[in-house]
């Protein structure tokens, strides 16, 4: 009994021993391509086919090995790279990357160059060319090139400034320092003001740029909607007095570029709306058919059922009390039968009668 | 309070064209002024320009109702007629049905209307076909739905449902509290 459990663990330490040396060497019919600056590794090999169709735990337990040899493989091509103790002697080992190969996409599309400003449009128009300026001013009163502005600028610390002239032409009740102070505020109000508007002309014109028409013709629905709008808002108007297609829906002009539902207003032109709901009743009315189907079957059911009750009630008349009384009374055969005989020549003597 | 939509008015004109047919026009089209829907809180109502005019300056919130309520849109959208629609779908129905007097009194409790309770009822009246219930004396009692044509009316059994109820003018009481 003890020997063979022995046996079996001995066994036991020799398989596992094994798979310790397995799971190091990896064997791949192609060789992997490694962009180790990334830490990327290709595996070209094909894949087998039939284990990866479907879901299923089968699935996973593949995929989990092919991930674990090609992280394998990976990972004993970094342990070949050069490394070097980070820290001193008890840091962590640090291999140094190579440069990545391997160009990735971009994540987002580049940016579209922003639209000129006012100034630079007026700059361009006029020709004005931007003149560098020296960075350093010669400050008399210090005897040193100072800053044009900021901390220790050329002019003085404009804070400290003890006098302001009262110009000329200035009421000389006015207190000047707060002219001054008042001004700055002003410019820089403006310039703000001035930059938001460039920012925000920017924004818009970057937003919806228009896409040019193809030129072979062969253009979505969408696409002709877009450029008949673009098209249509291009005149001195904006659109506005435009005549438009004799099916085209009339629709006022969306601020928010078409993001938020719009209704007609409360107390719009209210004899087009009168017409609209009009030409709707209409609309609505047309489509009824005039055969009503169901209708006309039952007309032609009831008929049939009247035609039906007429002829019975006929039937009954002629054969009056004596077929009555004969059925309720006469169950054997013979008397029946007899009375049955009767009964025809009795019939046809009545219908001859009557 | 807005006007309706293209699809909203769609949903009221079918809803009341299954009442009163193609007299729609009449309420849409009035000789005697400019009347027209809106859209308050999901429920339409119906009122003059001159009314809504001055209703306009009340503010959202505080404005409850204004006009004649027809009815309202569910939350899915469904247009449900009320009774405060009753004045203007009687004098235009198509199809009427008259109630005998002993069972006036279970139909303004909600009942439906038995075959037993029916006094008459307009020729031609096809089965689910929207009627507006009268009493003998022509008195406008409510709004429903034709269960069985005129027809088979005639051939039913005494007990059997010949008109759904939809809205009675008991309304007004049982439902005090919520009618607009």
């Amino acid at each position: 009994m003890a020997a063979v459990r022995v046996e079996e663990v001995l066994a036991a330490a020799e398989e596992q021993e094994a798979e310790k040396r397995r799971s190091v060497t990896v064997e791949k019919e192609l060789e992997l391509e490694f962009d180790l600056g990334n830490l990327l590794a290709l595996d070209r090999n094909p894949a087998p086919a039939a284990g990866l169709r479907g879901a299923g735990p089968r699935r996973e337990a593949l995929l989990r090995e092919l991930a674990r040899d090609n992280t394998q493989l990976l990972a004993a091509r970094l342990w070949e790279l050069p490394a070097e103790r980070a820290g001193g002697a008890g840091g962590p080992l640090v291999a140094q990357l190579p440069e990545p190969t391997f160009r990735l996409p971009r994540e987002k599309p580049p940016p579209r160059p922003r639209p000129p400003t006012r100034w630079e449009q007026f700059a361009r128009l006029k020709g004005i060319r931007r003149r560098k300026r020296t960075s350093l001013v010669w400050d008399e009163e210090a005897k040193e090139w100072r800053r044009r502005w900021g901390y220790r600028r050329a002019g003085g610390d404009p804070a400290r400034a003890w006098l302001a002239e009262v110009p000329a032409n200035a009421d000389p009740q006015e207190d000047q320092f707060a002219r001054l102070r008042r001004e700055k505020r002003e410019r820089v109000a403006r310039n703000e003001l001035n930059r938001l508007r460039n920012l925000a002309r920017a924004h818009r014109a970057g937003a919806a740029p228009a896409a040019p028409l193809h030129p072979t013709g062969h253009q979505s629905r969408e696409e002709l909607a877009h450029v008949a709008r673009v098209a249509r808002v291009s005149t001195a108007s904006l659109g506005r007095f435009q005549p438009r297609l004799p099916k085209e829906p009339a629709e006022p002009p969306s601020r928010g570029g078409g993001k938020k539902r719009r209704f007609e207003p409360l107390l719009g032109d209210l004899a087009a709306e009168r017409g609209r709901q009009l030409r709707l009743l209409r609309d609505m009315g047309a489509k009824k058919p005039v055969l009503d189907v169901t209708r006309a079957v039952n007309k032609q059911l009831r008929q049939e059922e009247a035609e039906a009750a007429a002829a019975k009630g006929k039937k009954q008349s002629r054969r009056g009390k004596r077929g009555r009384r004969q059925q309720r009374v006469g169950r054997s055969g013979k008397k029946s039968g007899a009375r049955r005989q009767q009964q025809p020549q009795q019939r046809s003597a009545g219908g001859s009668g009557g | 309070m807005r006007p309706l939509t293209e699809a909203e008015t769609r949903a009221v004109f079918e809803k009341l064209g299954r009442y009163i047919g193609e007299n729609i026009q009449l309420l849409v089209d009035r000789p005697d002024g400019t009347y027209c829907f809106r859209l308050h809180r999901d429920r339409v109502y119906y009122v003059s320009e001159k009314l809504l005019k001055v209703a306009a300056s009340v503010p959202r919130d505080s404005l409850v109702a204004l006009g004649t309520c027809f009815g309202k849109f569910t939350k899915s959208q469904k247009f449900r007629l009320s009774i405060t629609a009753l004045d203007f779908l009687a004098p235009y129905a198509k199809f009427k049905v008259w109630v005998k007097p002993g069972s006036e009194q279970s139909f303004l409790y909600g009942n439906h209307v038995l075959k037993s309770g029916l006094g008459r009822i307009t020729e031609n009246t096809a089965q689910y076909q929207g009627v507006v219930v009268y009493s003998m004396a022509d008195v406008p009692l409510g709004f429903g739905v034709a269960a069985k044509s005129t027809q088979d009316c005639r051939k039913v059994d005494p007990m059997a449902i010949v008109v759904f109820h939809q809205a009675d003018v008991g309304e007004y009481v049982r439902n005090e509290d919520t009618l607009t």
